[in-house]
C-alpha cells in the first residue's frame, strides 16, 4: 500500500496539499521599473521611484514578463488569457510600498495546466500522476525586512521590490509529502527548461506557500492552513509532514483546525501562527486603475509558442525511445543544462547508451570529484564524443578511456591527441597478447589447475592479471578469446 | 507702461518675443503680486527665484535667437505636481517637508518650454474638495466678492482653488490644475477664469500626487481660451511612463482655434435641467445657448439618462481607488511619522494616517475602504463600474447628433467659507455637472459667461468628444467673444 | 446586495435612513485602512458615513443586465515597456540617496520602521 496515510488515535488520515509557488520570473528589470532584479546588490540601490511607490509614481509593464509567464504556462498545456487584468491586493505591510500589491485575481494570465510527476517507488508514488494546476498569475515581489540589524528597529530594503514573480498555484491534488517534493521538483525543472525562473531556492527564486489539511479518506476537504515562503524541497516536505501531524493532533483532541497563515522554522522543522499577517484578511482587492487591460495578439503569442524548447517530459520520451534506461533518463533530464550537455553530445554522433552511461557515471562522477557542475565543465561534449568515438571504433578500451578521460580532465586536450601521445592505443596484436597470456598461465598455475577443475569464475582473474601484463592496451574480446583457446 | 500682469500668457509671449518688455521684468511683476497677496493664500509656497531665473533664460534666449514656446511666461503650480526640489504636499501635513527628486512630466515640459515658476498653489487636500476648504495649509480665499456690502470671504472652488484665486487676482498669468471630477472647472467658474480637462490620457499623470487614477487629469487655468490651448499645447503629449497615456501627436489647437461653428451642432442635454436650481444658471445658459447659435452652431436637443447617477457613481469609484492610492502614506519612506511611545509598526500607521489626514481625506478613504472591503465590493465597486459604463454610452449616443455639449459648469456661484462644511453631501452636489465629463473621461472646459445679481461670475461649460479638445476650445472662443466678459476682482487684499 | 436594497429611490441626501454602518463597523473600516480613531471621531463618522452610503446606493436601481463594468475609460490598450536596465532614470534604480532623501528614520541605506515580529 503505498498511499500515505498519518495513524491517529482514532484511525488513518489522508493529507491534502495544494502548493502556490512564487517563481521569479527571469527579466533584467522589474515588473513595473526599470530597476534591475539582479541578486545580492546593496541595499536600496536597485529600486526606482516606482519601486519605493513615491507619489505620483506610475507602473508601466514589462513585455519580457509577461512573455516569460505565457511562455510557462504554453510548457504546462495551459490556458493562455488574451485578455486579463492586473488587480491590486491592498495591505499595509512595511515590505510594501505601495499599500498594495499588484497582481491578478479576477483575470489572470494564465489559466488551467497540469504537469505529470513520475512514479517513484520508493518515494511511495505508485504510478504517474497528473497534478492540476489552478492558474498562473503575474505580480510584484514585495521587500524584505531584517529584525537583526538593530534592537529595536527592523529595516526595509526595497531591491526586491517590484520584481516580477509567476504565482503558479497548483489544484489540491497532492496526498504525500513525496507527492509535493516531486511536483516542486518537476515544476522547477519545467521552469528551467523554459528560461522563466532559475529555479534558485535558495536566492529565493522559488518558493512555496504549502496549504496543507487533513481529513479521513473519503471526507470532505478539512480546513488548512498556509505555510508561507518554504524555500526548499526538504522543507516543503517537512512542512507537510509537521502540519498534517500537528492538525490531527489538534483534531484528535476535539479542537479545530483556524485557517491561518504560519511560517516555518528551518531550524526545527515545525510550524508557528505568523503573528504579523493575522488582521490582513480582508484584501479589497479591485482593477488596477492606472493599468489597462493587458490584450495578447496572436503574434505574440506565436513567438511564445515557436521558442519554447523541448520539454522535460518530451526529452524523457525520446531518450527512452533512443534505448536509454530509464533511470539514465530522469538523471539527465532532471536539469536543462545536463540535459543540454547530453543533446550536445549525442549530436557528435555518439552512441546513445553508451553515452548516457559514461555521462552519469564518468563525467558526473568527475564533476562531483572536482565540485564542479556542468556549466563549468572542463570538457566540451564534442571533446567527449571524441573520447567515446575512439572506445566505439576500438581504438581504445574503456578502462584505458578512463585515463585519457581524466588526463583530458587536468590538460584540457583531446582524446586523439593524449592517446597517441601516450601510446595507449588499443592493440588485437595475437602474437603479443599470447606470449604475455603464455606467461600469466605459467605463473599461476595453481588457479589454472583450480579453474580447469570447475571454478570458472577465475576466468575473470586471467583477463584482469593479461589486461595488467598489457598495460590495459589489449582488445579485451581478443584476450577473452586467446584466453579461452589457451585454457581449453 | 502697462501692468504687465493684466497680460495674457499669448500677450506676454509675444511681448516678451517683440522685446517689448524683458521677462525679468515680467517674472518681478508677478512676483510682487504674489508677495502682496498673502491674504489670499494661493500659494504653499513662494518661488520668486526660480521665475527670475527662468526669466533670464528667456532674455538670453531672446537675444540668442533660441526663444522656446512660452519663453518668458511665469506660471503657477498646483501642489499636486512633484517638483524637483520644491516641497511637494498636496495640501496635506502628511507630506509636509516632502522634497521630490524629480519632476512631473507636465511640469518638466511647462519648464522646457520655458515656463518660470512662481511657486506651488494650494489647492484641497490630495485635490479632495470643491472649495479649497480641506487644505492643511488653510482655506484659499477668492479675490471675488459678493456686491452685497458684506465682505463674507467666498471659497475661490476646488480643488484647483489656489489656481484660480491666484489667476483671477493676477498673481499668475496661468496656471496648472488637475481634475477628477470638475477641480478645473469648477474653481475656474467660481473665480471668472477659463480652464480646461482634456481628454483623460492627454496629460501624462506621472509625477502627479495621485487622488483617483481613472479620472485624474491635468489640465491649463488662464484666463482666456486661447491661453488654455496656449498651455494644453504645452502640457499634454504622450508619456511612455504612464500606461494610460495616449500615444497621439499633439495638436496645434491654439493655432487651428477658430470661433466660427458653422456645420456644428450643439447638444443641450435635457437632463441637466435640475429643478429647484438658480434661475440665474438657467438663464446664462440660455444665454450661451443663443451666443452659439449666433456663433453659427445648430442647438439641438440630447438625453444624457443617467446624468443623475453621476455623483454616486463618482462617489463610489473616487473614494475607492484614493482608499488605495493613499495607502502608501505611511511614514515609512517619506513623508509624515507618528510613533507614539512603544508602538509597533500597525500602531505607527494608524497614528501617522489619523494626523497626517485631514476630516475629508479620511471620510473618502473610509468610503473607498467600505464598498471595496469583502462582500460590498459587487454591490458598490462593481455596479458603480457598470453605471459608469452607461454614462460614458449616453454621451457616445447624444454624440452622434451633436459634437459639443453645452451646459453649466456648476449649479451656482461662488459660495461663501464654511458654507457647506458641515454637510459633506451637499459640497459633492456642487459638481454634479461636472462629474459625467470626468466619468467618461471627456474633454470638458469652463469659459466664464456672466456675473450673477451678486456680482460673482458664473461659467458655462462645454463638453466634447474624446480627443476633441479643438472642438472644445472652439465652442469656448464663441462663447468668451460674445460673453464679453471683462470683469474682474476689485483688489481688497 | 446592498444597493438597491433598503434604498428608497433617489435617497436624497440629507435624510438618509438606512443606517448600515454601526459604530463597529465604522472602527473596523478605520482598522483597515490604518486610521486611528477617537470615539467622537467614530460617532461623527457613523452618522456621516450612513448618509454618503445611503445616497450612493440609489445606484442599485439602475439596470445593468448585459452591461460589462468600465474598464478603460478611452478606448486604449496597455502598452509593454521592454526589459532595459535604468533605460530612463526616472523609472530607473542606482538612485539610493533620492530613494531615502526624505525617509523619516534612515538607516545605514535601510529604512528604519519600528521592529517587526513575524
Ligand atoms: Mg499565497
Ligand atoms: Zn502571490
Amino acid at each position: 500500500m503505498s498511499d500515505y496515510r498519518i495513524k491517529g488515535e482514532t484511525g488513518e488520515w489522508e493529507v491534502v496539499i495544494g502548493l502556490e509557488v512564487h517563481a521569479q520570473v527571469t527579466s533584467n528589470a522589474k515588473l513595473f521599473s526599470g530597476a534591475a532584479t539582479a541578486f545580492g546588490a546593496e541595499p536600496n540601490t536597485q529600486v526606482s521611484l516606482v519601486d519605493a511607490a513615491m507619489p505620483g509614481m506610475l507602473p508601466v509593464p514589462n513585455r519580457e514578463c509577461i512573455r516569460q509567464a505565457v511562455r510557462t504556462g504554453m510548457a504546462i498545456d495551459a490556458q493562455i488569457n488574451k485578455w486579463s487584468r492586473f488587480d491590486r491586493k491592498n495591505y499595509f505591510y512595511a515590505d510594501l510600498p505601495q499599500g498594495y500589491q499588484i497582481s491578478q485575481l479576477y483575470h489572470p494570465l494564465v489559466g488551467e495546466g497540469s504537469l505529470t510527476i513520475e512514479a517513484d517507488e520508493k518515494a511511495g508514488i505508485a504510478a504517474d500522476k497528473v497534478i492540476g494546476i489552478e492558474r498562473i498569475h503575474v505580480e510584484q515581489d514585495a521587500g524584505k525586512l531584517m529584525h537583526d540589524q538593530h534592537p529595536t528597529m527592523s529595516f526595509v530594503d526595497l531591491n526586491r521590490s517590484g520584481v516580477a514573480l509567476m504565482e503558479i498555484v497548483s489544484k489540491p491534488d497532492m496526498r504525500s509529502p513525496a507527492e509535493a517534493g516531486a511536483y516542486v521538483r518537476k515544476l522547477r525543472a519545467i521552469l528551467r527548461y523554459v528560461g522563466s525562473c532559475d529555479g534558485n531556492m535558495e536566492e529565493g527564486s522559488m518558493r512555496a506557500d504549502v496549504n496543507v489539511s487533513v481529513r479521513k479518506p473519503g471526507d470532505e476537504f478539512g480546513t488548512r492552513t498556509e505555510t508561507k515562503n518554504v524555500n526548499s524541497v526538504r522543507f516543503v516536505m517537512q512542512t507537510i509532514e509537521y502540519e498534517a501531524k500537528r492538525q490531527v493532533e489538534v483534531l484528535e483532541a476535539g479542537g479545530t483546525v483556524d485557517q491561518e497563515t504560519r511560517l516555518f522554522n528551518p531550524d526545527t522543522g515545525t510550524t508557528r501562527t505568523m503573528r504579523s499577517k493575522e488582521d490582513a484578511h480582508d484584501y479589497r482587492y479591485f482593477p488596477d486603475p492606472d493599468l489597462l487591460p493587458l490584450e495578447l495578439d496572436d503574434a505574440f503569442l506565436a513567438e511564445c509558442r515557436d521558442s519554447l524548447p523541448e520539454l522535460p517530459d518530451a526529452k524523457r520520451a525520446r531518450y527512452l525511445g533512443l534505448g536509454i534506461s530509464a533511470y539514465n533518463a530522469d538523471v539527465l533530464t532532471a536539469e536543462v543544462e545536463n540535459a543540454r550537455w547530453f543533446d550536445a553530445l549525442l549530436e557528435t554522433g555518439a552512441e546513445p547508451k553508451a553515452a548516457a552511461n559514461w555521462v552519469t557515471s564518468e563525467l558526473f562522477g568527475a564533476l562531483n570529484r572536482l565540485g564542479k557542475d556542468i556549466g563549468d565543465c572542463p570538457v566540451t561534449p564534442a571533446q567527449a564524443g571524441e573520447l567515446l568515438g575512439l572506445v566505439a571504433d576500438g581504438t581504445i578500451s574503456g578502462t584505458i578511456a578512463k585515463q585519457v578521460f581524466e588526463k583530458m580532465l587536468e590538460t584540457g586536450d583531446g582524446a586523439a591527441a593524449i592517446v597517441d601521445r601516450e601510446g595507449l592505443k588499443q592493440t588485437s596484436d595475437t602474437g603479443a597478447i599470447e606470449a604475455e597470456i603464455a606467461k600469466v598461465l605459467a605463473a599461476n598455475a595453481d588457479k589454472v589447475e583450480q579453474y580447469k577443475g570447475g571454478k570458472e569464475a577465475l576466468f575473470g582473474f586471467f583477463v584482469g592479471q593479461t589486461m595488467k601484463a598489457m598495460q590495459g592496451k589489449a582488445n579485451p574480446q581478443v584476450v577473452n578469446e586467446l584466453l579461452k583457446k589457451a585454457l581449453s | 507702461m502697462t501692468d504687465l500682469t493684466n497680460l495674457t500668457v499669448a500677450e506676454i509671449r509675444d511681448g516678451h518675443r517683440a522685446g517689448d518688455f524683458s521677462a525679468v521684468e515680467v517674472a518681478e511683476a508677478f512676483n510682487a503680486n504674489v508677495a502682496g497677496a498673502k491674504a489670499l493664500n494661493a500659494f504653499i509656497v513662494e518661488t520668486p527665484d526660480r521665475a527670475i531665473e527662468a526669466a533670464k533664460v528667456a532674455d538670453a534666449d531672446r537675444a540668442a535667437g533660441t526663444l522656446k514656446p512660452l519663453s518668458g511666461v511665469p506660471i503657477g503650480m498646483k501642489d499636486l505636481f512633484a517638483t524637483n526640489g520644491v516641497q511637494t504636499t498636496a495640501a496635506s501635513h502628511m507630506l509636509e517637508g516632502f522634497v521630490p527628486r524629480y519632476e512631473s512630466t507636465v511640469s518638466q515640459k511647462l519648464w522646457d518650454a520655458g515656463c518660470g515658476m512662481l511657486g506651488k498653489l494650494n489647492l484641497d487636500q490630495f485635490a479632495m474638495g470643491s472649495s479649497n476648504e480641506t487644505s492643511y495649509f488653510g482655506n484659499v480665499i477668492s479675490p471675488w466678492k459678493r456686491n452685497d456690502g458684506g465682505n463674507a470671504a467666498l471659497a475661490p472652488g476646488g480643488s484647483s482653488g489656489g489656481s484660480s484665486s491666484a489667476i483671477a487676482a493676477r498673481l499668475c498669468p496661468a496656471a496648472t490644475g488637475t481634475d477628477t471630477g470638475g477641480s478645473i472647472r469648477q474653481p475656474a467658474a467660481f473665480t471668472g477664469i477659463s480652464g480646461i480637462k482634456p481628454t483623460y490620457g492627454r496629460c501624462s499623470r506621472w509625477g502627479i500626487v495621485a487622488f483617483a487614477s481613472s479620472l485624474d487629469q491635468a489640465g491649463p487655468m488662464a484666463r482666456d481660451v486661447r491661453d488654455c490651448a496656449i498651455m494644453l499645447e504645452n502640457m499634454a503629449g504622450f508619456d511612455p511612463k504612464d500606461a494610460t497615456s495616449l500615444d497621439l501627436p499633439v495638436p496645434n489647437w491654439e493655432a487651428a482655434l477658430s470661433s466660427d461653428l458653422k456645420g456644428k451642432k450643439v447638444g443641450i442635454p435635457k437632463e441637466y435641467r435640475l429643478e429647484g436650481i438658480d434661475p440665474e444658471i438657467d438663464a446664462m445658459w440660455d444665454a450661451g445657448i443663443a451666443m452659439l447659435k449666433d456663433a453659427g452652431a445648430e442647438v439641438v436637443e440630447i438625453s444624457l439618462p443617467h446624468t443623475k447617477y453621476a455623483l454616486p457613481t463618482y462617489y463610489i469609484i473616487a473614494p475607492a481607488e484614493a482608499s488605495s492610492n493613499l495607502a502608501r502614506y505611511d511614514g515609512v519612506r517619506y513623508g509624515l511619522r507618528d510613533l507614539p511611545q512603544g508602538a509597533g509598526l500597525q500602531d505607527m500607521y494608524a497614528a501617522t494616517r489619523a494626523d497626517g489626514f485631514g476630516p475629508e481625506v479620511k471620510r473618502r478613504i473610509m468610503i473607498g475602504t467600505y464598498v471595496l472591503s469583502a462582500g460590498f465590493y459587487d454591490a458598490y465597486y462593481t455596479q458603480a463600474q457598470k453605471v459608469r459604463a452607461l454614462i460614458s454610452r449616453d454621451f457616445t449616443a447624444a454624440f452622434e447628433t451633436c459634437d459639443v455639449i453645452l451646459a453649466p459648469t456648476a449649479p451656482s456661484a461662488a459660495f461663501g467659507l464654511g458654507e457647506k462644511t458641515a454637510d459633506p453631501l451637499s459640497m459633492y452636489l456642487n459638481d454634479v455637472f461636472a462629474v459625467p465629463a470626468s466619468l467618461a473621461g471627456l474633454p470638458a472646459m469652463s469659459v466664464p459667461a456672466a456675473l450673477n445679481r451678486e456680482g460673482l461670475p458664473l461659467g458655462l461649460q462645454i463638453i466634447g468628444k474624446a480627443f476633441d479638445e479643438q472642438g472644445v476650445l472652439n465652442a469656448g472662443l464663441a462663447i468668451e467673444e460674445r460673453a464679453g466678459f471683462t470683469a474682474r476682482a476689485e483688489k481688497w487684499w | 446586495m446592498r444597493c438597491g436594497e433598503g434604498a428608497s429611490g433617489a435617497a436624497s441626501p440629507d435624510k438618509a435612513t438606512d443606517m448600515a454602518i454601526d459604530q463597529a463597523t465604522v472602527r473596523k473600516i478605520a482598522s483597515l485602512a490604518r486610521i486611528a480613531i477617537t470615539d467622537d471621531e467614530a460617532a461623527a463618522m457613523e452618522g456621516e458615513l450612513n448618509g454618503i452610503l445611503g445616497w450612493v446606493e440609489q445606484l442599485g436601481e439602475v439596470d445593468v443586465t448585459g452591461v460589462e463594468p468600465m474598464t478603460a475609460v478611452i478606448p486604449n490598450t496597455l502598452r509593454l515597456r521592454d526589459d532595459v536596465v535604468d533605460a530612463d532614470p526616472l523609472t530607473g534604480g542606482n538612485r539610493r540617496d533620492d530613494i531615502l532623501a526624505n525617509a523619516p528614520e534612515p538607516q545605514h541605506g535601510f529604512f528604519g520602521v519600528p521592529k517587526v515580529i513575524e
